[in-house]
């Protein structure tokens, strides 16, 4: 048996392997210019937006950034290892509803139920399963390790079967929706469609109080930044280069004796992980999680974000997931009857003209730079 | 570093013990106009409904400003897009609120979007005028209910049926909280009233594919069906339905979210003869409705019909004017005080603002679909029903709130 395999054309596996992504450079680049967009950010997160913004706009903020977090996970799951997961709702939605299961037993009071329950339940007790989540030791951790054990479990079944491709991507969609038509038929323990709503209080603060709601966005400013710091420590590690070595070659890393099935599974464990915090931090801040929020259509518009902002930047999803957010926000107060079609229309020029995504503005404009830079040397 | 310091510092608010919290944002009327919200679903699966709901909450707003505006004021509408999609409902509801600074905001279709606002309301302390018939079991201060609630709507229905000798339903309905809360309710009352469920099935929101649930109606030898399905999937279960051979006069189906606007697009030949229940239709007779009838057609043309939730909506902006006018003011608290009693001619006839559970008296409407896609009423219940949302005035829905 000769060990020579055909290189495989680049459309196959993978979607369309980036050429936007930046070349890998061993050891990545210097520290300095990392260390200081950290500040950069931090200062616009934690001093700029707060002063700037009214009440209301940082809330619609602290929504924005919960969005960036479930795109930061996308970006290393499919901008970096190729995954294209379009199920990235369920995660977000199993960290959301673990969240607000404690937040609705904490506000009905010890032996208390939430009150959907006695009007669409007709329960005496409360169900089995809600139990542990009346205690926060259980219920924080559960936030995270709940959608990453479900990761693994599904991971470890696809990706050691080599399903990949169009084949994942359906396969993560069709949880998603199975995963919202449990919930609504499930109405007298989950709240059905309706959700888990009127959330007061977040562990022993007021909600309604506009000063604790700032404290919510100073909690999920602080967490974008440290998930923020946590992709790019994974990205410029060894596991980083593997993973990008398997998005755009599967069969010769395994060949080179890696076993490519679990470094997909480690990438989509990690972003779903990301995505229950999102999910977890995105009810205290909206106040409100329920099936329409991680079906399909907002398990797609996760990764418009990501596509938008640029999948294989570290930077990219994040800026992308606030822009797009933003824009949805902002054109449809301007424009309640036709901001669909406006924002279809800036989808439609990204994608044509920005293939690498918002990203890529920087980089394009680095080169014109270094263009101009040379014709006037020269 | 200093500065994000102090900015942190300021993120350190009341416990949930606290009393009082925040104060609520405080209408702007200090110019001579006021800002009212619309908040509807003008993008996504609800647009097709809700767009005439807003149009009929244009058409009051119009007629105000024409005779004078609230307390000498002109009302300015501020739209809003809720776009289907229930933490939009509470994004947009707290745009209104504490950016626009309105007055009340109407609107507000499904429960679920209820359901997201509701809190909202409660914490800013501002109003909300929700227009549609709904599954009861809420009372908020904050919301004035302009729809029917159960014992304005289903349980007539129920009755009506029961006085036809219907001895068995079977329930078909959309997979949401409505149509599960309503069936329920429906569960308690044919216990109580010697008819028999013999089936009860839901479909998913938007789902076209009925052979299945229709075969096991026709199986089940019901004598009625009680449709609590919304939208689309009305036209497949009715298609499905009629070439089942199931007809209006073997086994009628009485629908609770068929109004006029969606008999045309699920297409006459389909539902002739078959059974509604609301509290308002376009026929309804009354000088009150020939007028509102007009107006409508006259504004948005001549082929739209006018439907009870829309007549709600309606009804809606006229009923906040006269608490307005009687508490002398814009302000939230007197104008909830002065709502009691407060009484308007609508379309559908007289209606009373019950204070206490900020409900109105409606009357109660059996009708029936004709070949021109009109519904003519075939029972009344005489006399406005008083609004009832927890159903406490009914021995056998006891054991539901």
């Amino acid at each position: 048996m000769t060990a020579v395999t055909p290189a495989p054309p680049s459309a196959a596996g993978a979607p369309a392997p980036t050429d936007a992504a930046p070349p890998n450079r061993p050891g990545g680049r210097s520290r300095l210019p990392a260390a200081a967009g950290f500040a950069c950010g931090a200062a616009l997160l934690f001093a700029v937006a707060p002063l700037a913004l009214s009440d209301f706009r940082l809330a619609l903020l602290a929504k924005y950034l919960c969005v960036a977090m479930v795109a930061v996970g996308i970006g290393i799951a499919w901008g970096r290892g190729g995954l294209l997961t379009l199920g990235q709702g369920v995660f977000f939605g199993l960290g959301g509803y673990a969240m607000a299961m404690h937040l609705k037993l904490a506000d009905a009071g010890p032996g208390g139920m939430p009150d959907f329950m006695q009007l669409y339940g007709q329960l005496d007790e409360l169900p089995v399963w809600w139990r542990p989540f009346a205690s926060p030791w259980f219920a924080l951790p559960a936030t995270v390790l709940l959608p990453m054990a479900v990761a693994f479990g599904l991971g470890s079944l696809v990706f050691r079967r080599r399903v990949r491709g169009a084949y994942f991507a359906i396969l993560s969609q069709a949880l998603a929706a199975a995963m919202v038509i449990l919930l609504i038929g499930q109405q007298g323990t989950t709240g059905g469609t309706n959700g888990l709503t009127d959330i007061q209080g977040f562990f022993g603060y007021d909600l309604d109080d506009p000063v604790n709601q700032r404290m919510v966005y100073f909690i999920i400013a602080g967490v974008l930044l440290a998930l923020l710091a946590l992709a790019r420590q994974l990205v410029h590690s060894r596991y980083g280069e593997l993973l990008v070595a398997v998005r755009d070659s599967e069969e010769r890393v395994r060949f080179l004796g890696y076993d490519p099935a679990s470094v997909k599974l480690v990438a989509y464990v990690v972003a779903a992980g990301m995505a229950g915090l999102a999910g977890a931090l995105f009810v205290p801040a909206v106040g409100i999680i329920s099936p329409a929020l991680i079906g399909i259509v907002p398990s797609i518009e996760f990764v418009i974000g990501v596509a938008v902002g640029g999948r294989a930047t570290l930077l990219g999803p994040v800026l992308g997931a606030v822009a797009v957010a933003w824009a949805r926000t902002a054109l449809s107060e301007r424009f309640p009857g036709t901001w669909t079609y406006l924002q279809g229309l800036l989808f439609v020029v990204v994608v044509a003209f920005l293939p690498g995504g918002l990203a890529s503005l920087w980089a394009l404009a680095r080169r014109r730079g270094a263009e101009r830079a040379e014709v006037s040397t020269s | 570093m200093t500065l994000v310091a102090a900015v942190a510092m300021t993120a350190c608010g009341s416990r949930t013990s606290a009393e009082g919290g925040a104060a609520g944002v405080t209408a702007d009327v200090s110019g001579d106009t006021v800002k009212v919200g619309l908040l509807n679903s003008l993008s996504g699966t609800m647009a097709i409904s809700e767009v005439t709901v807003r149009d009929a909450i244009m058409l009051a707003v119009e007629e105000i400003n024409a005779a004078g505006g609230v307390l000498g004021k002109k009302i300015q509408p501020v739209g809003e897009d809720g776009a289907s999609d229930w933490p939009t409902f509470a994004e947009k509801a707290e745009k209104l609120i504490s950016e626009d600074r309105v007055a009340a905001v109407f609107g507000c279709w499904t429960s679920a979007s209820r359901k997201a606002v509701k809190p909202v309301f409660e914490k800013n302390k501002a109003l909300l005028f929700y227009p549609v018939q709904y599954e009861g079991l809420e009372q908020s201060p904050y919301i004035f209910y302009t729809g029917a609630t159960t014992n304005q709507q289903i349980v007539p229905g129920l009755d009506y049926l029961k006085a036809q000798g219907t001895t068995s339903v079977y329930l078909v309905g959309s997979d949401y909280v409505f149509p599960r809360t309503a069936n329920k309710i429906i569960k308690a009352y044919a216990a109580a009233n010697g008819m028999t469920v013999v089936g009860e099935d839901y479909a998913p929101l938007g789902s076209t594919e009925f052979g299945t649930i229709v075969n096991k109606v026709k199986s089940s030898g019901a004598k009625a069906v009680f449709n609590t399905l919304n939208g689309d999937s009305n036209v497949a279960f009715f298609k499905e339905y009629k070439s089942a051979g199931l007809t209006a006069a073997a086994m009628p189906v009485v629908s609770v979210s068929i109004a006029e606007e969606e008999v045309k697009g699920i297409g006459t030949q389909y539902l002739e003869g078959q059974l509604t229940a609301w509290n308002y239709y376009q026929t309804t007779p009354g000088a009150a409705n020939n007028r509102f009838v007009a107006a409508y057609k006259a504004k948005y043309g001549a082929d739209k019909p006018t439907s009870d939730p829309m007549e709600a909506a309606y009804v809606s902006v006229h009923l906040w004017k006269a608490m307005v006018e009687k508490a002398g003011a814009f302000d939230v608290e007197r104008v909830r005080g002065a709502s009691d009693g407060i009484t308007f001619d609508a379309p559908e006839g007289l209606v009373t603002v019950d204070g206490r559970t900020q409900h109105i008296a409606k009357t109660a409407r059996i009708g029936r679909i004709g070949a021109d896609g009109l519904i003519t009423e075939v029972w009344n219940s005489g006399k406005p029903v008083a609004p009832d949302p927890y159903l406490k005035t009914y021995p056998w829905a006891s054991g539901l709130s």
